[in-house]
């Protein structure tokens, strides 16, 4: 049963993932793509954390992790640059 | 043993119903037609279904361990903290770079004050620019 799960939640999020490439690439505006980008890592851990099911070990929580705080910075980096035209004032 | 079936079906459901969120958010993102509608999907759908992803992952390695850890709490914790204050900052920019949007839209784009866009130092609450 939890095979089962596992295999159709990881597809899922591998569409969902698609989805959000198709967004990139097509996206009308930079804060379009910059709403990709975000879904985007936030997917990303979500498929860290089924493979760490998959592979039954913790090991990668630690990169889940860093991905969720880069991620986050990296978003509010842009939408300062995007919004005062500057990061560091 | 009764406990262990209950508790597989418990971890089954949550991690389906977190595949199903995730997919919902990003097809909203993909397929809704002006940014202000499309900021629904991640900031909602994708956020709740990875907190559903990861807390079936904190049961399963709970129930295999004997343990409870933390990691997955932080990273839950983490990404419920961020998603509304990333979710701001991309309305904002929506507003102040005024894209184009659906009349049904309700609200129009305030303008934003100088101070808010950098043209302009915030004024101190008590001496004001002196």
């Amino acid at each position: 049963m939890l095979g089962i799960a596992l295999w159709t939640s990881m597809a899922l999020v591998v569409a969902a993932l698609l989805l959000n490439v198709y967004r990139l690439a097509v996206g009308p505006d930079m804060p379009d793509r910059l709403l990709a980008l975000d879904t985007m890592y936030v997917n990303s851990i979500a498929l860290i954390v089924l493979m760490g099911l998959w592979l039954n070990t913790k090991t990668y929580f630690e990169s889940a992790l860093l991905i969720a705080m880069l991620g986050f910075i990296s978003t509010v980096a842009v939408c300062k640059y995007l919004l005062r035209g500057d990061i560091i004032e | 043993m009764m406990l262990y079936v209950l508790l597989e079906g418990l971890i089954a459901f949550l991690l389906i119903a977190g595949g199903v969120f995730a997919f919902i958010g990003s097809l909203g993102m993909a397929h809704l037609r002006d940014f202000y509608m499309r900021l629904h999907g991640p900031t909602k759908a994708t956020t709740l279904g990875i907190g559903c992803m990861l807390l079936a992952s904190m049961l399963y390695f709970w129930v295999t361990e004997g343990k409870p850890d933390i990691q997955e709490l932080l990273i839950t914790l983490f990404l419920f903290i961020t998603a509304p204050v990333s979710a701001h900052l991309l309305a904002k920019t929506g507003l102040h770079l005024q894209l184009r949007h659906e009349d049904k839209t309700r609200g129009n784009p305030p303008e934003l004050r100088d101070e808010e866009i950098g043209e302009k130092p915030v004024p101190h609450p008590d001496r004001g620019h002196g």
